[in-house]
């Protein structure tokens, strides 16, 4: 008996100390690159819906996230209808590219340039709807021109704002805050400035802001 | 005995690999050992969080409690105690319905699969597949008496 509790000594040490020391060495996320907070120009998202809205809702979303791109495909059609046009509810749009993909912060850089031509949702809508960009793993440089052509963008400054990163500040700084809003994954909700833990549908949304509605008035 | 032996020192290993996954969602890694796989891809999911609580720790307290319970059943007066054999097959029940949830969320609705996820379901697997065994081996007859 004596031995198997040994082995149970030495299980614990190997496997922790293969797993302990395997991921020293790495750096965090969070310590690869400077905060550019500076550059975020005091910048708080992209917005639908009426200022006078009694609810905000904030979603810190990933353009090459396939769980963001079903919801803007398949709920967010319903809330703009049910919720925003209606002007129960004013949506926040936050960026959140997570280090795991490679060309979300780019699709993020795009959507802010675009955003600079008053088309952000435009070109939100593009990014989401034509998501197969996500699945390949190809340069989407050159989609995302067409995108841009297609939503009416004019292309140089398109180009001019992509190349010169104009934006990467405000992506940068709208990550920070995520991160010290407690979010982990995308896409992320805060009704009412608290987290929404709730499932990802319309309905859900729905039940919410009108149970919110109903105590502000 | 050696099944039970085999469920702890399972056990120990599962609380390992769930406590570094833990460890990793909660910032304290940062970065996982992945190879090949998705395994960020998975951890950043929504679906690696319940109620707003990491996946992984909830498999930190299923493999803890496993072990102790199973630490317990190797103790001399508990070895034939089928109460032993039977909260080891309920627990082990409860950790392969929710991996085989977890699994089928992978497969099914990421379409992607991260190693230690795999490494932690083979692991409860084996460890549902061997309570089981110790529960039709242990006699009705050794509980004792009501």
């Amino acid at each position: 008996m004596n031995r198997f509790y040994l082995l149970l000594v030495a299980v614990a040490l190997i496997v922790g100390g293969v797993l302990w020391f395997g991921s020293r060495g790495q750096p965090a996320p969070a310590s690869t690159a400077p905060i550019p907070i500076a550059a975020a120009d005091g910048f708080h998202g992209f917005t639908l819906g009426s200022d006078s809205a009694k609810v905000e809702v904030t979603e810190y979303s990933d353009f090459e996230c396939p769980f963001c791109a079903s919801f803007a495909t398949v709920q967010m059609p319903v809330i703009r209808q049910q919720l925003i046009a209606t002007g129960k509810v004013r949506w926040r749009y936050r960026d959140f590219p997570l280090p795991v993909h490679q060309y979300s912060r780019y699709a993020a850089l795009a959507a802010q340039c675009a955003g600079e031509q008053r088309k952000f949702w435009e070109m939100h809508d593009q990014l989401f709807s034509n998501h197969q960009w996500a699945q390949t793993g190809k340069n989407p440089a050159s989609l995302f021109r067409d995108f841009a052509r297609t939503i009416g963008l004019d292309i140089d400054k398109y180009d001019a704002c992509v190349d010169g990163q104009r934006y990467a500040g405000r992506i940068q700084a709208s990550v920070q805050e995520g991160e010290a809003l407690g979010v982990r994954g995308t896409p992320s909700f805060f009704v009412g400035g608290q987290l929404f833990q709730g499932r990802a549908t319309s309905d859900d949304f729905k039940a919410l802001v009108d149970s919110l509605s109903k105590t502000r008035k | 005995m050696i099944r039970r032996q085999a469920i702890v020192v399972l056990a120990l290993v599962g609380l390992l690999v769930a406590t570094y996954l833990w460890l990793y969602k909660i910032g304290v890694l940062g970065e996982l050992q992945c190879g090949t796989g998705s395994c960020e891809y998975v951890q950043t999911s929504p679906y690696a969080d319940v109620f707003g609580v990491p996946v992984a720790f909830f498999g930190v307290l299923g493999y803890l409690t496993l072990f102790v319970v199973g630490l317990v059943g190797l103790q001399p007066r508990f070895v034939a105690d089928r109460r032993v054999a039977v909260s080891l097959a309920v627990l082990a029940t409860f950790g392969f319905v929710f991996t085989l949830y977890l699994t089928a969320i992978e497969l099914f609705v990421l379409h992607a699969i991260c190693r230690w996820c795999v490494g932690s379901a083979v692991i409860m697997t084996a460890i549902w597949g061997l309570t089981l065994m110790g529960l039709a081996r242990t006699p009705s007859a050794a509980a004792p008496p009501r």
